[in-house]
């Protein structure tokens, strides 16, 4: 993806560990192997572990066991090209593209439950935009948090952009109202919205994160552009539920998936998709705002498969 | 959380159930589902598999094909199993022991995010309750604002009832980017402690930063922080919505630094919550609280045998009540019980009732800690917005109407249905429905324990006609139309 370019080029410096583990130089417990009831059992529990989910996994399963008994997949490797194909469908490289508008700002709203990265998150987008020459705002809407609106200014020092904030405690649609007009006079490119964690079970809180999202609405044509919803890597199948109940508070147009630098595999993502359809279009790999990358289909399955037994690990 | 998980359950044995004998080959058809929903649940793989396991070869032991009631015995041996996996041996004392010399040192340690920071202030807070006096010591140096978030925590446990004492230890002049403090966290342990002693605090807690349990450096910083500071304990911090991977983490954190207790965070989300099986099964260490809420009291001790309840479907019944008695004071249950049984509950009422239901918690959450009933609404997705429609109605009629529903003529439905922004039929579906209840309770309160419960189970087993919809009230099927009005002083409970 053109966007992030030049935060891919500093990550495959910076990140040869994670990389390594991640994408390059795997060894898949598919690969030359023959395929038979045992390995078949094997890849049912690595999507198991992978977060996929049992009705995700067994429809999977499913398709493999048919190539399987008519004859048409006899290897390990043609199983992993046949995920590889089917995941890649899933998401199509269009879907995994941002929005932008056609003129005037462009607002990208960010959410999701508590603690799943969205703040880091929102600084890694805005590091990647300012590198690619675009000026951007950020918006302070988690006035609730302790030191929620620190964190985000000092986001913002550090990487040099500019930040609107209300007071703790004050109402986060009115910080919105506020950093809408600001991203307007100011004539920035994009404007990013970090809001307050918040649980998809508490209907409060999802109105509110609704209103949140109808001030842009209101104030800026075609707002937000795109409502990003970050989710935990580490998160089982509860983050089906997430994806679920945001996207009918807000309409979510695209998945932010953090902490993939761990073990997690993140596959919840998948039975988001046949649930949800939402498409998934970046990945955290770190804390530090250029831990950030394009998702790719590809690599996430190849993760998945990688030959390390994942209780083995660390 | 853990309904789900009930349903699975409850599957099996209603496989088994009214089969008078079974075989060794229903047993294990029977734990298939248990499998199942356990695996939906978030119990790691090999451990499910180790779990049911278990189960069938306990079962055969005990030989249930042999039992007169096989279902409920085998209901016996998963809940003896799962009380066995998820409670063990938990301390005889919840909480943080006291030692001489203090201070008691505790030590978190966990992931990023899954609420370390929060889960120091609920605990200082529940040791300020308890007397004693708390330092909270910022080791984490790298996230952007936490030295700044744990002192604003320490300023709003203050704000908490008790006679202890907080404090913050930190040194903000030391925070740096990531990656570039690590080990700084042990000397600013070391110094925390120093002043602990010097002030002479119960209890140290040390807040240190969210880590990969991959990253051998931050790892090797807890075993260095571990060394200089011997903590008592060092706590285990787990996101409660965690899958597949708590696996992993928990063993890593566990073979470096040696867990002695684990708390669970976010269990106010709907997650079934399989991670506690998982982390208490790898660590060997005891689930000592929960964390259900944002705020610095929601920290609960940890009981297993509530849990375990509402694994089988028998709900969390337990959880429930003490909710419920926060809620109504016990003369108001009373003049209630007693409206109840004459058939004199009034709209009014009704409107209490469901704000004080409302302030429990979410409806889904309530209704997954009753047995039988929840059960048979899982399907049913309760719309709070309907219950927002709902208050709105009843606030739309006039004293007079809520006292008796029959003066609600068709030009007083018209009025109040525009007031509440719905339609008339929505009107007379509320007053068909509220005169239902009505019906029921009176009949209900008639009865004594037994009675309740019979007919409880009739219901149950015939299916209750018409709760099927409850949620769904009849012509209300609009959706987005209707404006519905919103006392501000409804969700007081978190202002935000
Ligand atoms: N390893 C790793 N850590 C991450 C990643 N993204 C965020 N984090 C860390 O996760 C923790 C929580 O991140 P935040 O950005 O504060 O999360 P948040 O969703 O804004 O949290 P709340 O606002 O409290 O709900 C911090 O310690 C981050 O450094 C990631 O991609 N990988
Ligand atoms: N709903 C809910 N939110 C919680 C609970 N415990 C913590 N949180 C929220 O989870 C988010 C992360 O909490 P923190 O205490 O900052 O997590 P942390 O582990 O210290 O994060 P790092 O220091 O970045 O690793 C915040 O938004 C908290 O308010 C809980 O029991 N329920
Ligand atoms: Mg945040
Ligand atoms: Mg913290």
């Amino acid at each position: 993806m053109k966007l992030f370019k030049s935060a891919i080029a500093k990550v495959k410096k910076g990140l040869a560990k994670t990389r390594d583990t991640f994408v390059g130089g795997l060894r898949s417990i598919l690969i030359g192997r023959r395929l038979d009831d045992e390995l078949i059992n094997e890849l049912e529990a690595r999507l198991i572990q992978s977060d996929v989910g049992v009705k995700t996994t067994l429809r999977l399963i499913e398709g493999v066991k048919k190539a399987y008994r008519s004859g048409t997949m006899t290897t390990g490797d043609e199983v992993l090209e046949y995920l590889k194909d089917e995941l890649k469908a899933l998401w199509p490289a269009q879907d995994r593209e941002l929005r932008f508008a056609t003129s005037g700002p462009t607002v990208i709203l960010v959410a999701g439950v508590n603690g799943v990265g969205k703040t880091t998150s929102v600084a890694k987008i805005a590091s990647a935009l300012r590198d690619q020459n675009k000026t951007v705002l950020l918006a302070a809407c988690d006035t609730f948090r302790a030191g929620a609106v620190r964190q985000l200014e000092i986001w913002s020092e550090r990487l040099g952009v500019q930040v609107v904030k209300g007071q703790e405690g004050g109402d986060p649609a009115a910080v919105a109202f506020d950093a809408c007009e600001a991203a307007i006079t100011r004539n920035v490119d994009v404007l990013l919205i970090d809001t307050a964690g918040r649980l998809h079970n508490e209907a409060s809180l999802m109105r509110q994160l609704t209103k949140i999202r109808d001030v842009t609405t209101r104030k800026i044509e075609g707002a937000p552009h795109e409502v990003l919803l970050v989710l935990d890597a580490t998160t089982g199948q509860n983050a089906v539920n997430q994806a679920k109940s945001f996207t009918e508070a807000t309409d979510v147009t695209g998945i932010f998936l953090a902490k993939l630098d761990g073990t997690a595999k993140g596959g919840v993502v998948v039975a988001i998709h046949d649930e949800v359809g939402v498409p998934v279009k970046f990945v955290g790999i770190g804390e530090r705002p250029e831990d950030v990358e394009p998702f790719d289909p590809v690599a996430f399955v190849e993760a998945m498969f990688e030959d390390e037994a994942p209780a083995a690990r660390g | 959380m853990f309904d789900r998980l009930s349903d699975g359950f409850n599957n099996a044995f209603r496989k088994l159930s009214g089969r008078g004998k079974i075989s060794e080959s229903n047993v294990r058809d029977a734990m298939e589902d248990v499998r199942t929903a356990l695996l939906e649940a978030d119990v790691h793989y090999e451990i499910v598999n180790d779990f049911t396991d278990s189960v069938v070869e306990d079962a055969l032991g005990r030989d249930v094909t042999k039992s007169l009631k096989p279902g409920e015995e085998m209901i016996g041996v998963v809940n003896d199993q799962l009380v066995k996996l998820i409670g063990g041996d938990q301390p005889a004392q919840p909480g943080v022991p006291k030692v001489t010399p203090g201070p008691t040192v505790v030590m978190m340690c966990g992931l990023q995010g899954s609420g370390k920071t929060t889960t120091c202030g609920k605990l200082a807070a529940y040791l300020k309750r308890q007397g004693r006096s708390v330092m909270l010591a910022a080791a984490d140096l790298q996230r952007p604002a936490a030295v700044d978030q744990l002192q604003t925590v320490t300023e709003q446990v203050k704000g908490f009832p008790g006679d202890g004492t907080v404090t913050c230890y930190a040194e903000p002049h030391k925070v740096a980017e990531y990656g570039k403090a690590v080990g700084v966290a042990v000397g600013v342990c070391q110094r925390a402690m120093g002043e602990a002693l010097k002030q002479g605090v119960d209890v140290l807690i040390l807040d240190t930063a969210g880590r990969l349990h991959i990253n051998d450096d931050l790892m090797g910083e807890l075993e260095a922080v571990k060394k200089a500071v011997p903590p008592h304990q060092t706590l285990l911090v787990v996101d409660a919505m965690t899958g597949q991977d708590a696996v992993n983490s928990a063993k890593a954190f566990h073979d470096r630094l040696g867990v002695s207790g684990v708390i669970l965070t976010k269990f106010d989300s709907d997650t079934r919550g399989g991670a506690a099986l998982t982390v208490r099964k790898v660590t060997g260490a005891p689930i000592l609280f929960i964390g259900v809420g944002e705020k610095l009291d929601k920290l609960e001790e940890f009981h297993p045998e509530r849990i375990a309840s509402r694994i089988l479907g028998m709900g969390d019944v337990v959880s429930l009540v003490e909710k419920a008695q926060q809620e109504v004071s016990e003369e108001e249950a009373e003049v209630m019980a007693e409206k109840m049984a004459k058939g004199e509950l009034s709209m009014d009422d009704f409107l209490k009732q469901l704000r004080s239901l409302r302030r429990m918690g979410p409806m889904k959450q309530l209704m997954g800690m009753l047995p039988g009933v929840g059960q048979m609404l899982k399907n049913v997705e309760v719309d709070e917005k309907q219950l927002d429609r709902l208050e709105g109605m009843v606030n739309s009629m006039t004293p007079a109407e809520r006292d008796d529903v029959k003066v609600i003529n068709p030009s007083r439905r018209r009025r109040v249905a525009s007031g509440a922004g719905v339609k008339p039929e929505d009107v007379s579906g509320l007053v068909k429905q509220f005169n239902m209840v009505s019906q029921m309770t009176k009949q209900f309160s008639g009865m004594g324990m037994k009675g309740k419960l019979d007919a409880a189970k009739k219901m149950q087993a015939g299916g209750m006609p018409g709760i099927e919809g409850m949620p769904q009230l009849p012509g209300m099927g609009g959706k987005g139309t209707t404006k519905t009005q919103s006392p501000k002083s409804r969700y007081k409970k978190r202002k935000r």
